[in-house]
């Protein structure tokens, strides 16, 4: 078992025919996740590394039956290509695309509450089921097919945890990026939800950043409905406030969002903080064993 | 991105938020035209830069003749204003706004943002204006009266209402109040804004409210995609940290920070994480450093650049996690650099990920003098040894 994608899922890419999506399809195909096709306006008929190419999302959904999407497009544009896939029925979305105006994903989110939709990110790293399905930019190389499941709001940060939960035999069930924007799609707590439920699921690691207060609510959940064990890391202990570090949602405002708060609620939620990124690895393992 | 508060102002100007009569300047004879053609007997002079807290710090005054408003101007101009927001070398003046003096009844603090957890952009207003909002919140936090808006039905005036009679206004006012609240939500749509903020909205003595201050913070996501290029065209660089408007345009998202250690790092969060982890190994970092995930070498190059510039770093901590981007490039990108720039304090490089021991290979093969780490933990406890050893 595994959460939101699996040997199963068929994913179309849309920006398919783009120098990014074209190169992350590539690899995905590479990694054995079933690409079925891809969606660039105008293109319909032609054939891309060897799969079919639709004008629309609906279109792609008819012919191939795709049930998850990889976007690619334009940040520009991006708000559009998610509704798209949302109307055209798909079920999980993940938008790899950084810099979406935070206006585009206030009504993206509004609009996305009457479908059956879950949208990964935007801005994120995306989502891999190790040996299964491969939805984003990351090395699948680094994924081992395990029992933790991996959620976080970064990216490289992630394959720190990645291969640390690989170094120490655990390997991962479902790892998912949530991004690095103020308003996002899937949020800790209902990563946290699937996790829960997910039989292969043993443990959970949670990369949280400064910004917002995504952690204290995922502190919250887990102390009420996660009986399984939880590691966590918050980067920025030493981020200034007022300074935006990188990712539009990593600022400290208003004295709210620091990493001290965050570490604060999540040791008092009885989650096993670390302070380094280091020891995410043998943290988890000495709690699943 | 920020704009500044003539920017602002000319802006409430065009959605019909009424604000006090006033001209922007650029030299003293200019403010004592201005003051003339204001007419009445006293007027505001008021430094134009990117930073709260300037009536505190000196840069708003009161003046009560055209001769003083001239003076006052003249002491401001060229000069750079210290604030308790702003670094100790402050922000420079280049403009100064002279306004009427008004007879202030009441102040007010009105402002709209986008509020993450609930998704909506929220106004909040408070009968305390004047003061510091953010102090507001913390200590009495059942004076601020907050109302968030539905993106598909817009503001509704029985939410200014709302917000209008917790303040104390009466029905006069609240209809003014109303106007303006409907005019800074439209405007915040229009433009992409991140952040408004008037503080304070005043009540004059004949029962108007206007807007004595204004502050607009830009998504810079809007500004980057192209949507706003009015807005884009009121940037005022010499308001912004140098080495951080010469990394944007390489690209690179660069912060400067007080310690003495350079990182150069991929991604945002690696890159967070790896100046906190200097920090547990006793070491403080002088930069955040995301070099992004499609490095090439001439980027690389830029960032070692950029953090040899700064005269405070004594050791220099690289650390890739190569997912996409190969660490045999990084390599490369790390010797060509160090060869172009000429290096001369301790570079300690963590390699992981795709194509990590050809990277590794390169630099042992390189004959240059760096510092070779496993993890994340050793390379930290390296740099700070080895800056520590050199100090």
């Amino acid at each position: 078992m595994s959460i939101l994608v699996d040997k199963n899922t068929k994913v179309i890419v849309q920006g398919f025919t783009g120098k990014q999506g074209t190169f992350h399809a590539q690899q995905a195909i590479a990694y054995g996740t079933q690409v079925v096709g891809g969606v660039t306006p105008g293109r319909a008929g032609e054939t891309h590394l060897e799969r079919p190419v639709f004008n629309t999302v609906h279109d792609a959904v008819v012919a191939t039956g795709a049930d998850a999407s990889m976007i690619y497009v334009p940040a520009a544009f991006a708000a559009d290509a998610i509704l798209e896939a949302a109307d055209a029925g798909i079920g999980v979305i993940a938008c790899i695309t950084e810099g979406i105006p935070v206006l585009d994903m206030l009504h993206v989110k509004e609009a996305l509450k009457s479908t059956g939709a879950r949208l990964i990110g935007p801005n994120c790293p995306g989502v891999i089921t190790p040996d299964e399905c491969k939805i984003g930019i990351m090395p699948g190389h680094i994924h081992q097919a395990g029992r933790i499941g991996i959620v976080s709001r970064s990216g490289t940060l992630t394959y720190e945890a990645v291969k640390q939960t690989t170094d120490a035999g655990l390997g991962q069930s479902t790892c998912v990026g949530i991004g690095g924007d103020p308003i996002q799609g899937l949020s800790f707590v209902e990563c946290l939800e699937l996790f829960q439920a997910d039989p292969r699921t043993e443990g959970v690691v949670m990369v949280g950043e400064i910004g917002g207060t995504a952690e204290e609510e995922a502190a919250e959940y887990i102390q009420a409905h996660v009986t399984k064990p939880v590691v966590a890391y918050i980067a920025g202990v030493t981020a200034p406030p007022g300074k935006r570090m990188g990712h539009a949602g990593a600022i400290i405002s208003g004295g709210k969002g620091t990493a001290e708060d965050k570490f604060a609620a999540l040791d008092r939620a009885g989650v096993a903080t670390v302070r380094s990124p280091t020891e995410i690895g043998a943290r988890m393992k000495e709690l699943v064993g | 991105m920020n704009l500044h508060e003539f920017q602002a102002k000319h802006l409430f100007s065009d959605y019909g938020i009424p604000i006090p009569r006033g001209f922007v300047v650029r030299s003293s004879s200019e403010a004592r035209q201005a003051a003339s053609r204001l007419g009445g007997s006293v007027w505001v002079v008021k430094a134009q830069v990117h930073a709260g807290g300037r009536g505190k710090a000196g840069g708003v005054k009161l003046v009560k003749s055209a001769d003083e408003a001239q003076e006052y101007t003249d002491s401001l101009l060229g000069g750079r204003l210290v604030t308790h927001q702003t670094d100790e070398a402050g922000q420079p003046i280049h403009a100064v706004m002279v306004e009427e003096g008004l007879d202030i009844q009441r102040e007010l603090y009105l402002g709209a943002l986008v509020d993450r957890a609930s998704k909506r952009v929220v106004f909040m207003a408070s009968a305390a204006g004047g003061m510091d909002i953010e102090e507001v919140a913390a200590n009495e936090p059942e004076k601020i009266v907050t109302v968030g808006v539905h993106p598909a039905a817009g503001l509704q005036p029985y939410q200014c209402r709302r917000v209008g009679f917790a303040l104390g206004l009466d029905k006069a006012q609240v209809g003014q109040l109303t106007k303006i609240m409907r005019g800074l939500y439209r405007l915040f749509i229009d433009k992409d804004l991140s952040l408004i903020e008037i503080n304070p909205l005043i009540v004059t003595g004949d029962d108007s409210l206007l807007a004595l201050d204004a502050k607009i913070n830009i998504d810079d996501n809007a500004i980057e995609v192209g949507r706003q290029p009015q807005l884009a065209d009121m940037r005022d660089l010499t308001q912004e940290d140098e080495t951080e408007v010469k990394a944007a345009e390489h690209n690179l998202n660069y912060i400067t920070l007080d310690g003495n250690i350079g990182c150069m790092v991929n991604g945002a969060g690696l890159a967070m994480a790896t100046m906190d982890v200097i920090k547990l190994h006793g070491g403080e970092p002088a930069n955040f450093l995301d070099v992004g995930g499609g490095t090439t070498t001439e980027r690389v190059t830029e960032a070692f650049k950029l953090i040899l510039s700064s005269d405070s770093v004594q050791g220099i901590l690289v650390n890739i996690f190569g997912g996409i981007v190969r660490c045999d490039m990084i390599a490369e990108g790390i010797i060509s650099a160090v060869k172009e720039v000429g290096v001369d304090v301790p570079v300690v490089v963590r390699l992981e990920g795709t194509n990590v021991e050809q990277g590794k290979k390169l630099l042992a093969e390189s004959g240059m003098d760096l510092i070779a780490a496993d993890d994340l933990a050793d390379a930290a406890a390296k740099v700070v040894t080895a800056v520590s050893n050199a100090a």
